[in-house]
């Protein structure tokens, strides 16, 4: 007996915006490729507000002793700055990317729970709209990112600020908690009958062990925020030390949550470049099951390395010792993916399309951003470099570097499967040298910035010594980074004007997406496609040199 | 592939939520053993009295096994039984923690206290929010089976007996933690 009726979907287009009844059809939707569309337009959205904050702070920070920004406002810019990129753009992106990928990926027609995929979505954009109507209701947080306590309590933050973060980030919480159970309910229960997990494309395995990190991570943050929360509303005491609450037990909830988090947003983008490196260099990945098992280790270990953030605490030494070693600990696993990555690439006939080049200025950047972590792993590099730029380069190469490269890889590579139509490969260049170069002029400067003493979080800094010309170069390549996102958006906007011609499969890749047509139907598979290796269109196109055969 | 994913799904719920749960226990024990503060509201904790409503509470889900073992042999009045009994027990338990919180406030101790106060509310507070949501989630299927929709019932309780045995036991950990350790 079925519990579930399948409701057929019609082999048609998704809605056009343009007719009548349009607009309702993708605001009501529950399909899971209007919903991923969607949610990458929510990514959009809020990364031109972030990254005009973004260009707030440098254009704030370009001259030594600048009054641009009175230091109230700068306080809530790189606020608003820092949660919109993780909770708003970073995870929508990733999120969006999974959602309208993985059931084409696994041969599916649908997610598990489509109407919960739907509140997940809109969840996470009505707890955007939540956080920036702080601006219209007294003024936005301003107690950084990671909202500590007691600057957070009501004490020293009076205005609403805080509490529209807290509620924005509660509501974005459930709804990445929706989306993660939406995704391994999907991953384990409608894959087609052939597929093993073991054959699963390495994207849909990150985002499977993606998504028990989302489980496990946002309730720890929150209980945290709800405590909080408690404490601004209601008169508790939980993060008030002064009271008999304790300020450190936010900080173990915050980034019990935030390590994992990291590894939240660097799982999918692992996952986006283990697809777009085999494709572009012809060769199948190198060690799949070292990358799919490599990533359960990192996240099992993502766990047991939050106090790295905490080091200047004054915990004991042996809890510092502790975490140092496991977070050196965690470096294992992921730079062994990069020699997969690198391993792929080599002796493969390499194309260098924009999905590849940005997965290269990943595997660097990544890399780097990963190297500075290691630095950060000893405690006493900590102690000197904490609270620096040295830190903000860190963390800007690895969301960066990291996530964001990955992230634009795939929007290029899958564009002509989303819209129908490829992105300007010229335009694409210019956007690719200008942010990367941009991206590594700003932030590469900010590490010798750091070691030489600024602190981050000052709306200013005294004219000392390589501390004007560090940040000028600094928000001049901030600058080569906003040109290039410019070319980006006119990339998007000219190519969303033009009639739809891609092929179904254009770059001849070899997951089940591309057998499709671009963009797929309402329905995405009329019948389940045969798979029997990692590779099934590879096999449907060699059929005298197909894969090993795995079921 | 036909499995029930329904009951995944709740299987990764409460995964989730007990994540949730442990934070907010964590953050209670982290203050009476890890702070210099002595426990203001154990000493006012009639711990024999919760015992008693924690039974009801056990027995609930022990109903609620019976309700659905009868559900799936299609004797839906045994089923209406069992479930009204499951039903009862709940309310029977959210009445123990109403009266506590009304005899804890006449003594004067609130949310806003002190950190005993806050943290004693919101971790029981939470736990009642939850039992409240299966209360609910029951009363629905028991409505349901009145009517035509018996075979919703069927889908729908192989998530919900997962949830409510969930939420009964994390109230033993909760009493555990809360009531009996402050008198070991």
């Amino acid at each position: 007996m079925s519990l579930f009726i399948n409701i057929p979907e019609d082999k048609e287009p998704l809605p056009s915006l343009k007719t009548g009844r349009g607009k309702l059809l993708w605001i009501a939707s529950t399909d899971h490729k209007q919903l991923g569309i969607m949610y990458l337009w929510l990514a959009l959205f809020f990364f031109v507000i972030g990254g005009l904050e973004a260009m707030a702070i440098r254009a704030q920070l370009a001259f030594p002793d600048n009054d641009l920004i009175s230091p109230e406002l700068y306080n809530q810019i790189f606020t608003m700055h820092g949660t919109t990129m993780i909770f708003l753009v970073l995870m929508p992106a990733m999120v969006g990317l999974a959602t309208y990928l993985i059931p084409l990926m696994i041969g599916a027609n649908e997610m598990a729970f489509p109407r919960l995929n739907a509140f997940s979505l809109w969840m996470t954009c009505l707890g955007g709209m939540l956080l920036y109507f702080s601006f219209f209701a007294g003024g936005a947080p301003n107690a950084g990112w990671f909202n500590y306590a007691p600057l957070s309590e009501n004490n020293y933050s009076s205005t609403n600020g805080v509490d529209y973060f807290l509620v924005g980030l509660i509501l974005t919480g459930i709804g990445s908690i929706g989306a993660g159970l939406n995704f391994i309910t999907t991953i384990l229960t409608l894959r087609s009958p052939d597929i093993k997990l073991n054959m699963l494309p390495l994207f849909v395995w990150m985002m499977l062990v993606n998504a028990f990190l989302m489980l496990a991570a946002f309730p720890l943050l929150n209980a945290g925020l709800f405590m909080m929360l408690i404490d601004r509303q209601f008169d508790a005491h939980f993060f008030i030390p002064s009271t008999g609450g304790s300020a450190i037990l936010w900080q173990h909830f915050f980034w019990a949550f935030g390590h994992p988090e990291v590894y939240i947003l660097a799982l999918p983008a692992f996952g986006i470049i283990s697809e777009v490196i085999p494709v572009f260099s012809r060769k199948p990945i190198y060690g799949y099951k070292f990358v799919a098992s490599s990533s359960v280790a990192i996240g099992l270990l993502s766990y047991s390395v939050w106090a790295h953030h905490m080091f200047s605490v004054g915990l004991s030494n042996a809890v510092n010792g502790f975490f140092a070693i496991s977070s050196m600990l965690i470096g294992i696993p992921t730079g062994l993916k990069v020699i997969n990555w690198v391993g792929t690439m080599h002796k493969g006939s390499i194309s260098l399309s924009i999905p590849m080049l940005f997965a290269i200025a990943f595997l660097v950047d990544f890399t780097f951003g990963g190297l500075s972590g290691i630095s950060f792993a000893i405690v006493p590099i900590d102690w000197q470099l904490t609270d620096t730029y040295y830190l903000v380069a860190h963390l800007h190469y690895v969301f960066l570097g990291g996530s964001l490269f990955g992230i634009f890889a795939g929007i290029y590579y899958w564009f002509p499967k989303i819209s129908g139509r490829m992105l300007s490969p010229k335009l694409g260049k210019w956007h690719f040298w200008l942010f990367v170069l941009g991206f590594n002029l700003t932030f590469f400067l900010q590490h010798i910035l750091g070691i030489l003493g600024m602190p981050r979080r000052i709306y200013t800094y005294p004219d000392l010594p390589y501390w004007k010309v560090l940040n000028i170069f600094s928000s001049i390549g901030a600058i080569f980074m906003f040109i290039g996102m410019a070319i980006f958006f006119w990339n998007i906007y000219k190519t969303l004007k033009k009639p739809r011609t891609a092929v179904a499969n254009p770059w001849d890749a070899w997951t089940l997406e591309w057998s499709t047509p671009s963009p797929p139907e309402l329905k995405n598979f009329d019948e389940i496609p045969q798979v029997h290796s990692r590779r099934p269109l590879w096999d449907l196109n060699n059929p005298d040199n197909p894969d090993k055969k795995l079921n | 592939m036909h499995r029930d994913k329904g009951k995944l799904l709740m299987i990764f719920f409460i995964f989730s939520e007990t994540f949730f749960f442990i934070a907010l226990i964590i953050a209670y024990v982290y203050y009476r053993n890890f702070s210099d503060a002595t426990d203001t509201v154990a000493k006012h904790l009639d711990a024999f009295r919760a015992g008693i409503f924690t039974l009801f509470l056990i027995a609930s889900s022990f109903t609620l096994l019976f309700s659905k073992k009868a559900l799936l042999k299609k004797k839906y009045t045994n089923f209406k039984l069992w479930m009204a009994l499951t039903i009862l027990f709940g309310l029977v338990f959210m009445l123990g923690q109403v009266t506590e919180y009304i005899g804890l406030y006449q003594k004067q101790i609130t949310l806003e206290k002190d950190i005993f106060g806050s943290s004693f509310f919101t971790l029981t507070g939470f736990h009642g929010l939850h039992v409240i949501l299966g209360i609910i989630a029951l009363g629905i299927l028991f409505a349901m089976s009145f009517g035509k929709l018996k075979k919703v019932a069927f889908s729908g309780i192989n998530g919900v007996d997962i949830y409510w045995h969930f939420v009964d036991i994390v109230w033993l950990f909760v009493f555990y933690f809360v009531y009996i350790t402050p008198l070991l």
